[in-house]
């Protein structure tokens, strides 16, 4: 059995550092954002004394619009990026258009393969494989846009008629999902898909770096794909 | 012709001062402002009076009780003043084929320049024998009615939106008006029921300016439905501070906190209640204790129980909401995780011990 990836040229730049810090930055937010979303649908315990003198409430969803707003303006940056960055950039976004091309799907069976314990070594690849790939942009990206659009729509609702958050989203997601309680239910619910995704790139992120023989978890903090000595 | 609102008041004994008086009131209840108020009163000066048919579907007449008890301005005004309330088999005088025939009087004198007003819906299973008023199918007398009318006026959830006859399994097939009346504007004012005040500021608003008032997307009047209960609510502040009333009866709940975990659905409410209230202004229901139930908005009655505030996932077949979805799918994934760790792990022991041909550098 062969692997295929072993006449590509490393260390590689692969991650610049743009795509980097926007990782970095994006984590950091979705973690606020899922820990203040959870508390947004299931509050802490009542606060004692005169409404006045707390605001926790409050500051919960002054830190989950706050890092919505981070979490929304990355992904568009990240949007940008794909188009002015370097080819691995794009992979995560070009995911429908990558697979009208067979070779695609073969690399992608032979990851599938790998990773149902069939094929004994995963084939390289500098940027993404092509089953990441696709998680990549079926959970991640698609995941996110989801998100986006509940969350400012959800958003619009509390700003008001006539704000932009209300005409570009609330007006038109909301009759769409049928009533405000049906998007809080799926805006609810998608965060649960990213925490299903996030577990699954933890894993396989570290199950590559231990096994592949090449560099993955320090490539994103460096931008440098390396074999492993 | 038929006279004018002004002209029956001065009839009745009304002053111009009182008169005036009434267009500044009613103009502020619209939420127009002072300048408007002369412009309601050349209106009601100079404008026949708008003859106005009210049907009755499956329904459960809530929605005129609510009416008939409208301060500001009186239901007895806008009925027996400001419109020509010419058919409500509820609340007329004439019954029977008397009632019917005065109704298709009305269509024909006033062709094309009449108001439907819709209580109830038309249930259209079994082809529409679920609601068989004067002797005929609802959803032909709709239909019929509404065919020469200039605008149509959903009264309520249930002609808006279906209601708790529209909700699942809907035996009697029961829709909105708007499935059945697709050629006339239609303005939707749901609640079940609506706030007196807002039926009836409808109502003046469309006879005093001749036209529909601006209208959401999904028909309802801006001026009424454009904030949700939870934006004015006087118990936002206990919201914002993180202070819940956790069960029935304990001290949040006398000490009146914010109702959020017991289900309220004001945050997902458009309505006018929390503004205007009920009753002349005397409370609505979260004052009253009891969390909002979101009864104006689309298909509440299938949206889980009035008392969780994460409301179940009907889509998953059984009561699930989104957190037990999630953690349950999150166990599936962890457990995979680590099965599938534990295989490469072995996997990986096995081939350090006897290594493959393709590992070579």
């Amino acid at each position: 059995m062969s692997v295929e990836g072993k006449n590509l040229k490393f260390p590689a730049y692969v991650w610049e550092a743009p795509v980097r810090l926007w990782h970095w930055l994006m984590a950091l937010a979705m973690v606020v954002l899922m820990v203040t979303g959870y508390f947004i649908g299931s509050p802490l315990p009542s606060v004692p004394g005169e409404a006045i003198d707390s605001y926790l409430m409050g500051y919960i969803r002054f830190a989950h619009f706050a890092a919505a707003y981070v979490f929304a303006l990355s992904f568009l940056f990240r949007v940008y990026w794909a188009i002015v960055g370097n080819q691995h950039a794009r992979e995560i976004f070009l995911v429908p258009v990558y697979m009208l091309s067979p070779t695609w799907w073969r690399g992608f069976f032979r990851v599938l393969g790998h990773y149902l314990f069939i094929r004994p070594k995963n084939d390289w690849h500098l940027g993404h494989n092509q089953l990441a790939m696709a998680a990549m942009f079926g959970m991640y990206v698609l995941g996110t846009v989801f998100m986006i659009v509940t969350g400012f729509a959800l958003y619009g609702e509390g700003t008001g008629m006539g704000t932009w958050q209300y005409s570009l989203f609330s007006s038109w997601v909301i009759p769409l999902f049928g009533q405000s309680q049906d998007v809080h239910t799926w805006h609810h619910f998608g965060m649960w898909y990213l925490i299903w995704f996030t577990m699954v790139h933890l894993y396989f992120v570290i199950r590559e770096d231990i096994t592949s023989g090449l560099t993955v978890v320090s490539s994103m903090i460096s931008g440098w794909r390396d074999v492993k000595n | 012709m038929t006279e004018t609102f002004y002209d029956v008041l001065r009839r009745q004994g009304v002053t111009r001062r009182s008169f005036m008086k009434f267009c500044s009131l009613t103009a502020a209840s619209l939420g127009l402002g002072p300048t408007l108020a002369p412009q309601i009163a050349h209106a009601l000066e100079t404008k026949p009076r708008t003859p106005v048919l009210w049907l009755h579907g499956l329904e459960c007449t809530c929605c005129t009780e609510s009416f008939i008890r409208s301060a500001h301005p009186l239901a007895k005004d806008v009925i027996l003043s400001m419109i020509s309330l010419d058919y409500d088999d509820t609340i007329m005088a004439a019954a029977g084929h008397q009632a019917e025939a005065a109704l298709e009087e009305v269509m024909k004198k006033y062709k094309g320049n009449y108001i439907l007003a819709v209580e109830g819906n038309p249930p259209l299973g079994n082809d529409g024998t679920f609601c068989i008023p004067g002797g005929k199918p609802f959803v032909e007398k709709l239909k019929h009615v509404a065919k020469d009318a200039k605008a149509v006026i959903a009264w309520g959830s249930c002609a808006s939106w279906g209601c708790v006859q529209a909700a699942k399994p809907n035996p009697t097939n029961a829709v909105s008006i708007d499935k059945v009346i697709t050629d006339k504007p239609i303005i939707k004012v749901p609640g079940c029921p609506p706030i007196a005040e807002v039926m009836s500021a409808v109502v003046t608003y469309v006879v005093a300016f001749d036209r529909i008032p601006e209208l959401d997307r999904q028909g309802r009047p801006k001026m009424f439905y454009s904030q949700r209960i939870h934006d004015k609510c006087y118990r936002r502040p206990h919201f914002d501070a993180g202070q819940f009333v956790e069960k029935w009866d304990d001290e949040a709940a006398k000490a009146g906190y914010c109702l959020y975990k017991m289900g309220c659905k004001g945050p997902t409410t458009y309505n006018a209640c929390s503004t205007t209230r009920w009753n002349e202004g005397v409370s609505f229901p979260i004052q009253s204790g009891h969390g909002c139930i979101g009864c104006s908005e689309d298909g509440f009655w299938d949206k889980g129980s009035f008392y969780d505030r994460l409301t179940s996932i009907p889509a998953f077949g059984v009561e699930a909401n989104a957190d037990t979805v999630g953690l349950v799918a999150a166990g599936v994934v962890g457990a995979a995780v680590v099965a599938h760790a534990a295989v490469t792990a072995i996997k990986g022991a096995s081939e350090k011990r006897a290594p493959t041909k393709t590992e070579e550098k």
